[in-house]
Parts: structure tokens; sequence; C-alpha cells
């Protein structure tokens, strides 16, 4: 046997083992299975919503003369709140996991659940959203641009919906001694698909609604 | 410390009853129902590479039906919309359910074991993979009696998909069918990657992984993005033909060429997805039947990661003709003729491993040696496409079914059927028949190059793809009967596997043979634990000093580089026999119900999408489906990935169980992260996600 590859062996080795020491998870890259598969799942997801929001700058000027489209129909004030309110729900999801990591449960379930209030808040502002548009007179059949605007804010609205099941489902775990502190990483990791679902909507906001045509 | 494997443990004197969640846990480790809920790397490979198989064999059909309708002019064995739905079907089959599965069941199989675990990261998502795989299958065939399989081309351009021209369900079922094995393969690319990131034995740096496992982590990086991308596309066009959207209907204003960006910004990686894990497995095969290490370790692992890199930047060449303009054909006429240089690369490397080496071809190397050869010839008519002028020529016509066709069949199931041979003795406990192992290559080598190298001279004859027929006189009918005629004996040839793999289970059962560990002395860690792999994989954690680590404990270098055996010779290759000693047992994770129940859900709700575009209570259907999966995922979460007092392997009863061949008991096998407790929780929370 090589002599260097045994040298190599044994450093990465004693490597580990000091890497061990800091009481990470056993996995070679020191961060657990469940957080790196999010992150790949994450990964994925940036694919997603950036075919979705290419094709929305693709078509976002496309409509026949005389049919409605999405930036005729805007009431970006409105939108403002309902977004900040999203934004805000990071906030409390921070707090949330910072309660549950000072072993504070009780603290962790009122974040968590204010956290999918808020989730369920902005959903519910843009289904209110959806219904004025489609009142005005922009459906889904509408025009190129319509669609790819339903669609997409359609397709984040079901992530955000996803989320908020989520957070019930921890929020009733906790209840039930089934989620306890030591398991904290749990809410970290559905909370790193929360902020994901947020800072896509801080990309959604900004290209759908802000930029100008 | 890194994922070290749990040692073995004393059985318990008096195991108590498995915990009861929602549903009773399974807890038979042999028959029908084991199958159904194992959850164990191994056995999910084996059912990816069987249904893979049985779904290449109805694909084959397909491509004969193909071939008999073209052998001569005006032939009328298929109607044109006949003819559609065949060639269609061979084409997403081939795609879908033959060749990116049977990859799958390699890396399933594999990964954990050349990385020293005990099974893949999440078990119980990867064996979600495997039905999700089938039952997307299971739906596209579906509509042969359900008014017709769909019949818009693998690539489904628009606007011939939209409900104006195609308005049956055909396409709809085309679109389920592929988003649930997109799905499938979502959760699996996250599976795998967790598992080559994380679980690696100690010592196992990234850069001493095999390199069939590194390839596999690129093709798992390229499914994980660029299966997102035809996902988008397929919602699209769902939406279009379900909900009236204008995306793809150029009468409103759509534009049709973004179906052709989204399908090909996912095609051709797909391409990569395809040929990796071939690339990776005669990585494997061919170092080992030339006896030396593989030429350019890393250069290697950087020429794949390149390639991963590149075939993002090439998909432009699939769409010369669609009149882009001068910049973009020039940049992608660049990148193409570029990608083709790690690519290269790889080809030179097998060489210089096999230039000077002891060479054994066996049928495993025979095949291996095929997709080098066929594989360069494929790539080099592929180069022929980057040079845009050239396309122009000849794209739409059958000189580029004959370039495709060199590098997937020429390519990817030349390398898959390699590893087929190589692995089969490690998999199944057999070895397969040398003898008709290699009237299998020579069939398949003659049959392949009559069937797809006159489509080179046919394409540049004019001869132009996806027609149902041709006219008399057009100088087409000779090679089309050629192709035809060597189209039979690959037929022939699979036959001869499948007769091999008979003949050999019957051999070794009547003659109670079985098979040592390491039967090719060859280099990677899967070859150290006995064949066949027994439930537990390792019995105990394996520590790596070098790349082949399997290799370096049993053959070191004299100076002169010459390959000498070590003293350790026979106590390594004694060391690999070795099974758990009576009452000895190691703790794996149980088998479970959920992953079926929740690829069914799926399945069931996408019926409600084809459907609900007729009437829209038949929406219904898919909230029934959403309901049942929202409630499958939450008693998965709930269900711990291990209970507490079950999974422990008997020695006795795996040595008894699990040297039986295939399709017989195994012992009931899965484990969770190998290392440490897997939060049951968590992990079903991610699934939760990839579900999503």
């Amino acid at each position: 046997m090589a002599a260097v590859a045994v040298e190599h062996g044994s450093e990465e080795v004693e490597h580990q083992a000091e890497a061990s020491g800091h009481a990470h998870p056993p996995t070679n890259t020191g961060i657990s299975n469940d957080k790196v598969a999010m992150w790949a799942f994450l990964g994925s997801e940036c694919l997603l919503f950036g075919a979705l929001i290419s094709t929305f700058f693709l078509y976002r000027s496309r409509a026949p003369l005389g049919t409605v489209k999405p930036h005729d129909v805007y009431d970006i004030p409105f939108t403002s709140v309902s977004s900040f309110i999203l934004l805000m729900s990071s906030l409390t999801m921070v707090l949330a996991l910072s309660a549950f990591n000072r072993a504070d449960s009780r603290r962790a379930m009122v974040w968590l659940s204010a956290t999918a209030l808020l989730g369920a808040t902005f959903l519910g502002g843009q289904i209110y959203e959806f219904t004025v548009f489609i009142r005005e007179g922009m459906t889904m059949k509408t025009n190129p641009a319509s669609s790819a605007f339903y669609v997409l804010t359609g397709f984040h609205g079901t992530h955000v919906g996803i989320g908020v099941l989520m957070l019930l489902a921890l929020v009733i775990l906790i209840r039930k001694g089934r989620l306890t502190p030591e398991r904290a990483e749990t809410i970290e990791i559905a909370g790193l698909y929360w902020h994901f679902v947020d800072v896509v909507w801080v990309v959604v906001f900004t290209v759908v609604y802000l930029l100008p045509l | 410390m890194t994922s070290v494997l749990e040692p073995p443990v004393l059985l318990p004197e008096d195991p108590r009853p498995i915990a009861s969640g929602a549903l009773r846990r399974p807890a038979r480790t042999d028959g029908f129902w084991s199958w159904i809920t194992s959850i164990d790397h191994k056995r999910v490979g084996i059912m990816y590479g069987v249904t893979a198989m049985t779904f290449f064999v109805i694909g084959g059909f397909e491509a004969l039906l193909i071939r008999l309708q073209l052998a001569s002019p005006n032939g009328r064995i298929l109607d044109a919309n006949a003819y559609n739905e065949v060639f269609t079907m061979h084409g997403t089959t081939m795609v879908f359910l033959v060749v990116m599965p049977l990859g799958a069941a390699f890396m399933n199989y594999l990964i954990p074991l050349q990385v020293g675990a005990r099974d893949v990261a999440f078990p119980r998502l990867n064996a979600l993979s495997y039905w999700l795989f089938l039952f997307g299958g299971l739906f596209l065939y579906s509509s042969v009696f359900l008014g017709g399989m769909p019949n818009g081309g693998w690539f489904g351009y628009a606007p011939n998909t939209s409900i104006v021209y195609s308005p049956g369900h055909n396409i709809d079922f085309w679109i389920g069918g592929l988003l649930i094995t997109g799905i499938a393969s979502t959760v699996g690319a996250v599976n795998l990657i967790t598992t080559c990131l994380n679980m690696r034995a100690p010592g196992m740096g990234l850069f001493r992984m095999p390199v069939f496992t590194w390839m596999a982590l690129v093709t798992q990086f390229l499914l994980l993005f660029a299966l997102p991308v035809i996902t988008i596309a397929l919602f699209l066009l769902m939406f279009d033909r379900n909900f009236g959207a204008n995306f793809f209907n150029p009468a409103n204003g759509g534009d049709p060429v973004l179906w052709q960006h989204l399908f090909w910004l996912f095609g051709h990686p797909e391409v990569y997805i395809m040929i990796m894990p071939a690339f990776g497995i005669v990585s494997e095969v061919i170092p080992t039947f030339s006896r030396k290490p593989l030429f350019g370790y890393k250069v290697m692992v950087f020429s794949g990661i390149a390639i991963g890199f590149m075939g993002w930047g090439v998909w432009v060449h699939h769409m010369f003709a669609v009149g882009l303009g001068p910049v973009s054909i020039t940049a992608f006429s660049i990148s193409t003729m570029f990608i083709a240089v790690p690519t290269g690369v790889k080809i030179f490397n097998w060489i210089g491993t096999m230039w000077k080496g002891s060479l054994r071809f066996t049928s495993a190397m025979l095949f291996a040696v095929g997709l080098v050869s066929m594989f360069t010839i494929g790539g080099l008519s592929g180069v022929t496409h980057s040079v845009s002028p050239h396309d122009r020529q000849q794209t739409d016509t059958y000189y580029i079914v004959a370039h495709f066709h060199y590098v997937l069949f020429g390519g990817a199931v030349f390398g898959i059927f390699a590893g087929i041979y190589f692995w089969y003795p490690k998999v199944f406990g057999q070895l397969l028949d040398e003898r008709l192992g290699k009237v299998h290559f020579w069939l398949w080598i003659v049959g392949f190059n009559l069937t797809f190298a006159p489509h080179h001279i046919l394409g540049l004859q004019g001869m132009p793809r996806r027609i149902y027929t041709y006219p008399e006189g057009t100088g087409w009918d000779f090679w089309n009967m050629v192709s035809t005629v060597g189209s039979f004996i690959i037929a022939l040839g699979l036959l001869v596997f499948f007769a091999n793999v008979r003949r050999t289970d019957k051999r070794h059962k009547r003659d109670h043979l079985t098979v040592e560990a390491d039967p090719w002395d060859a280099r990677g860690l899967e070859w150290s634990t006995p064949s066949p792999v027994p439930a537990y994989n390792f019995i105990e954690s394996p520590e790596i000093h070098a790349v082949d680590d399997w290799w370096h404990r049993k053959y070191t270098e004299d100076e002169d580089g010459r390959m000498q055996r070590l003293d350790d010779y026979d106590k390594a290759k004694a060391s690999a026999e070795e099974h758990l000693k009576p009452g000895q047992a190691v703790h794996l994770p149980s088998p479970s119900f959920y992953p079926i129940i929740a690829a069914a859900a799926i399945f069931v709700a996408m019926f409600g999408v084809v459907y609900g575009r007729s009437a829209g209570a038949n929406y219904a259907i898919t909230g029934l489906g959403v309901l049942v999966l929202v409630c499958t995922l939450i008693a998965w979460a709930l269900e711990p990935s291990t209970e507490p007092d079950d999974a422990l392997v008997d020695a006795d009863a795996d040595r008894l169980l699990g040297l039986a061949p295939a399709g017989s008991a195994q012992a009931e096998l899965g484990s969770g992260d190998g290392g440490g407790d897997q939060p049951a929780l968590t992990s079903g929370g991610s699934s939760g996600g990839g579900a999503g």
C-alpha cells in the first residue's frame, strides 16, 4: 500500500475525529442529512421558480390589444402590505426557532402559530387579489401575460400553503410531545423552507409587480 | 468522526412485539409483501432494474414495430396515428422508463456499498422514488386502454400538443406520467446527493470516491436542476390544456419556441443524465479487466464535473433550425464543440487504462469496450451537429436518429450491460454464463451497427424522421431493409441474455453453486463483502486509505510500477467472505407501507388531472389523492425510521435467506443514516417538501 495514501488517510481520520469533538452530527460534512437534503431540495426549487419567472418575464407585456394585462390591474399598495406581512413571518419563524433552542416549547408554539397565521393572511390577500383581477377582466385565459401571472404567483402561493400546513403540523407535534427541543433542528429545517419561499416572493414582487413594463 | 457504521450488537433474548402506528409496521422478511414494504437500497435497486428491464422489452417491441413498418416502401403494419403513438412511446419509454431507471438501479444498489454505508440517507424516500417511477410508467401505459397512447413525440413540441391539434387524452397521459416520474427522480436526487456527501466511510474523502459514485453524484445534480425545468414546461402545457392558458398558443400571442427552450434546457442535461452512469460503470469495469488503476482518476472526475457544467450551455444546438439568429447559433456551436473535449478526455483515459494492461475480455469488458468504440462514433457525429450549416442539412433526418442511437444505445445501453455482467454475481450471487454473454455481445455489436449505421446514409439521402411510410423510388429501400434486419438481430441478442439469466439460475440451483465475494479480483469496496450482499452491507465500518482501497488491501506495486500481490492477499479475500456470527445482529431501520401508499395517492390524483379536462367534477379525484397523500405524509413523519426493537438481522437467518438467489427471500434490509439516529420526523418533513 502506498505510504502517501496511508498518511493522507490518517490525516483525514484525525480531521474527522476533530470535527466530532464539536458535537456535529456524525456525517462527513458535519451537517445533518436532513439539512443537506433540504438545501438540495431548495436548489431544485430555484430552477422551478427560475423557469416560471423567466416565462413571466418573456410574456409580461404580451397581450392582444384591448385585453387586460397584469400591469393594468396591479394594486401596488395592497400587495406591498401583504408582502410586508409575509416578510414579517420570517421574523416570527426566527423567534420560534430561538425559543425552541432555549427549550421554551410554549413560546415556540406561539411563534410558529403566528408564522402560520401571517402566511395564511398573505394567502388570503392573494386570493382576494385574484378575485379582484378576475372581476376587472383578467383571467387565466385572457392573454399570455395573465396566464404567466396566475401560474407564477399561484405556484408561489401553493408553496406558502404547504408551508402553513407544515408549520401547523409542527405546532401539533410539539403540543403532543412528539417534537422536543433536542430536535430543534427540525424547526430550523422547516424554517429554511419558509425563508426560501419568502425570498422567492421578494424576487417575484420585484420582477412581477414593481419593474415597469 | 464520519458516518461510522454502528457495530453489531447481541440479539435480545426476548424480542418485544413491534410498536404500531397508524398502520401496523410490516414485519415480513420474505415473500411478496416484504418487497412491497422494503426500504433496503439493494432491494429497491433490484426492483428498479427488473422494472426497467420489463419496460426495455416493451420499448424494444415498439422499436421492432417501427422497423417492420419501415422495412419496405408503403408499409402497412401501422397506420399514421398508430405509428405516431408507437414512436412517441418508444422514445418516452427508452428515455424515462429504461435508461434513466437502469442508471438509478445501479446507483441505488452501488452507492451505499461503494461509500461504505449501510443504506442511503433516506431509505423510505428511496422506496418512494421507486414506486413513483413504477406508477409513472403504469400511468403512461394505462393510456393504451384509455383511448390511445401519447402521440406527440417524446419532445412533445408545441403547438402540436395543444388541445386544438391533440384533443384526445393522449398528451394528458404523457404530461401526467412524466410529472410522476419527475417527482421520483427529484426525490431520488435529493436522497443520493445527501448519501454521497454525508455518508462516506471514515477516510473516504470526496477524491477517494469510486469513479462510478462520482459520476452518479454528477448525474444526481443534473437531475436535481434539470427536472424542475421540464416539470414547469409540463405544468404550463397542462394549464394550456386544462385551464385555457396561452403559454404555447400562438393564436393568442403565446410562443411555441418557449416550449423548445424549456424542453431542451432540460433535454440536453438529460442526455448526460443518461450517459454518465454508463461512463461510471465502464470506469469500474475497464480497470478491473485491465488489471491497472484507472488512468488519470482525478482528470476523469473533473471531466465528468466539466460535462455536468457545460451540459447546461449547449441546448440550443437542438434548435438551430428554429431561426434564433447568428449570435446565439455561433455561441452554441462553439459550446457544443467544447463539450466534446471532456468527453474525449474520458475516451482517451479509458484507452490509456487498457494500454499495456493485462486485458481479460470477459462479457463485461466486451460491453465496456463496446461503449468506448460505439460512443466515439456517436460523439463524432455529434460534433458534426455543432457545425450549424451541416446541422441545418441534417436536422429532422435519420442522421440525427443514427447519432443519438449511437450515444444512447451504443453508449448508455452497452455501458449498462457491461455493468449487468460485472455486478450480477455481486447482486444475485450467480455468475452469468460467459459463453452466452459473448454471444449476446457479438449479436448486439453486429445487430446494432446494422440497424443504426445505415441511418447515417438514409439521413444524408434526405429521409426525414417520424414519417410513417415512404413511397417507392426514393432510393431508401435497401438501407431500411438492412436496418430492420439489424433490429431483429438486436432482439435475438436480448433473448440470449434472458436465456442466460434463466440458465444461470437453473445451473446454480441444481449444483448449489455459490459465488465468492470478489470473483473478478476487482477494486471497489463493494467486493469486500459477501455475494450476494447481506442485509447489513458491512459488518464493521470500513476504513479507507486510498482510491480503490479494496485493491490496495490485496496488491501493491514494486519500484518499476509492476503489480505485486501482498502477503495479506488471502487474509483480505477471506475477510470479504465473513458474515455476522450467530447471535450477532445489526440494527437496521424498518420496512414501511407509506412509500407505496404515497406513490399510489399521487398516481390516483394524476388521473383526476387527466379527466378533469372533460368534466370539472373529476378534479375531485385529484382532491381525494392529495388528501390521502397529506395523511400518508403525516403518518410517515410520525413513524420512526427505525422501530426500537425491530429489524435486528439475525446472522443465521441472513445466511440462510440472503444467499438464496434473487426473486426469493433475502433477509429484511434497510438502514438509517448508517451512523446516528435518524430523526424520523424531519425525514418525513423533507419528504413532504419533495412531494410538494
